[in-house]
């Protein structure tokens, strides 16, 4: 696979729109085309290869090599192939991806695969606020693919969530799961305080008890869903999360928002109930 | 052709193109996948009066369902995807969501796509609940004993329905411990199923009857009763002839499950009364499939 490297000249002083380079849209271009790509460097273009190094050809994969956390928008809407990000990346990463892959070593900003459509995007860093969230304006979050973060994620995540599955390793900040609508979310670490907050319909399964629910959640009591076997076993390939099968079926299952229909779920699975 | 003392006729047998499903039912222990997997394929010989030719395909080992719990394969065969669909829908709503702990997973890949789960979760009255594994769509269905776990939808395949083999023996008895032990072989084959009741038919037919009504009726030429009435195709030494009939994935999956069968049987041969095999057929212009005996045997 033909790989196309973008790293960074120096520090930057204002943010960057990165969404100008997906395997898309630099694909057929030569080196020297791709550094005439205009990026917006807060409120003026400037030419892409006054600010990355730039190897290789265009093709199937980016690579990026920044610590900045600055970069912002990097795959956004991007529908194939892979973007690797060797460093920090900045707000919107994969913001409305299709399809493909998005690949972080580094931490990310805010709303890291708000409204992505498919696709998967694998953080081994943290994750900012209103990861999977939904653009300002828009009812809908995440609506497809797949979140993985091997580190933890700030407030708001899954914020408005329609569809699709993100898992998070590490911890999440308050209102996990908000105004969620639907899919699936997979907590390994602790969760804030406001869990659930006017979520609707959708299942965030943890195996903590987060700091606090809102009171309109209603206990459902402990139950055996096997559902979540199929789930666990889709882990396999994902060593954080193959533990959760280990932890049994046996959930304690809280439901709601009832301010909202009270359809969503909130599964807890520790190991004094596995 | 001679095996064991035992002719094997110079006919063929004639299966026709079906449609096929292949579901997985789970359940807490194997009982109950069972139990759910025999209620759905009850009623279920032939197309002519039961819409759809089922059975259970084999056991399942908790190790190879979706839900790491033990199960059964089942193999539902349709004239039309149409009617393949309807059945299956009509017998998982009446036998599978009914029976306790049970869940049901589409067995078979394939582009063609028929219901599974996609019209049964209406019964969770706005309660079920969709979740998106692994590329595939399942719902959970409230019931009384908790959840119904369904897969949205199953593949059909074409598929052959209709093979089968006679076997002639001197006595009724004789002829039903030959067909046993072909049973007990063939049922280790995977991909196929034998629809009739204990896998063995006795009332073989013919195309047409007298009555206009009916459009099948007994096989006269194979009824020992109607030897010296009828045109008979039996000799005089034999007293009884029972039927294996066949449904399989392919062409190939019947002709496998048919030497088995034969084969088996052989082994008993004439020691054990066993005179001759022969096959049903429509004289070769209705089915697609002709399975010749001699040449699946040699």
């Amino acid at each position: 696979m033909s790989t196309l490297t973008l790293r960074l000249r120096s520090p930057l002083s204002q943010r960057i729109d990165m969404s100008p380079f997906t395997p898309e849209l630099v694909a057929g271009r030569q080196a020297d085309e791709v550094a005439r790509i205009l990026l917006w460097l807060g409120n003026r273009q400037v030419d892409a290869g006054e600010l990355f190094a730039i190897n290789g050809n265009s093709t199937e994969q980016i690579v990026i090599q920044s610590d900045s956390d600055r970069l912002d928008r990097i795959g956004a809407d991007m529908s194939g192939g892979s973007i690797r990000v060797e460093g920090n990346a900045g707000a919107y990463l994969g913001c409305g991806m299709r399809d493909g892959a998005i690949h972080v070593s580094g931490d990310v900003g805010l709303a890291a695969g708000c409204a992505m459509r498919g696709g998967r995007l694998a953080l081994d860093g943290n994750a900012g606020d209103f990861l999977g969230g939904a653009l300002p304006g828009e009812r809908q979050g995440m609506r497809g693919g797949s979140i993985v973060v091997k580190g933890s994620a700030g407030d708001r995540a899954g914020d408005s969530m329609r569809r699709g599955m993100i898992l998070i390793a590490g911890d999440c900040g308050d209102y996990s799961a908000s105004r969620m609508v639907a899919g699936t979310m997979v907590v390994l670490g602790q969760c804030g305080a406001h869990t659930g907050t006017a979520m609707r319909r959708g299942s965030l399964i943890l195996t903590n008890a987060p700091k606090s629910l809102p009171v309109t959640f209603n206990d459902n009591g402990r139950h055996n869903l096997n559902f979540l076997t199929l789930l666990s076993r889709g882990f396999k390939d994902l060593p954080a999360f193959a533990s959760l099968a280990d932890k049994g079926n046996l959930v304690q299952r809280w439901l709601g928002d009832l301010s909202c229909g009270g359809k969503g779920e909130i599964l807890i699975t520790t190991p004094d109930l596995a | 052709m001679i095996i064991n003392g035992t002719e094997i006729e110079e006919t063929f047998a004639e299966a026709f193109g079906m449609s096929a499903t292949r579901v997985i039912i789970t359940a807490v222990n194997l009982h109950w996948a069972r139990t759910a997997g025999e209620t759905m394929t009850g009623f279920a010989t032939s197309v002519i009066g039961c819409g759809v030719e089922a059975g259970i395909e084999r056991e399942i080992p908790p190790g190879e369902t979706p839900d790491g719990r033990p199960g059964v394969s089942v193999l539902l065969f349709g004239m039309s995807g149409k009617a393949l669909a309807k059945q299956l829908e009509t017998r998982v709503g009446q036998c599978v969501l009914t029976c306790p702990t049970t869940a049901v997973f589409a067995g078979i890949e394939g582009e063609k796509r028929i219901p599974l789960g996609k019209n049964l979760r209406f019964f969770g009255d706005g309660y079920q609940i969709s979740k998106q594994i692994g590329g595939r769509r399942y719902w959970r269905i409230p019931v009384m004993d908790g959840e119904f776990l369904c897969e949205e939808s199953v593949a059909r395949v074409p598929a052959v329905g209709g093979g089968n083999f006679l076997v002639l023996a001197e006595t009724q008895e004789q002829a039903l411990i030959a067909c046993e032990r072909a049973i007990q072989a063939m049922r280790r084959l995977p991909n196929v199923i034998m629809p009739f009741p204990g896998g063995i038919v006795r009332s073989g037919s013919k195309v047409g009857s007298k009555y206009k009504a009916l459009m099948a009726s007994t096989n006269d030429a194979y009824c020992p009763t109607l030897r010296g009435l009828v045109e008979s195709n039996l000799d005089d030494g034999v007293g009884a002839v029972l039927e294996i009939v066949i449904n399989g994935l392919s062409d190939q999956d019947v002709a496998n499950a048919t030497r088995t069968g034969v084969s088996a049987v052989c082994e008993l041969g004439a020691a054990a009364g066993i005179r001759r095999i022969s096959a049903g057929n429509y004289g070769g212009k209705l089915g697609q499939f002709h399975f010749h005996l001699r040449e699946v045997m040699a």
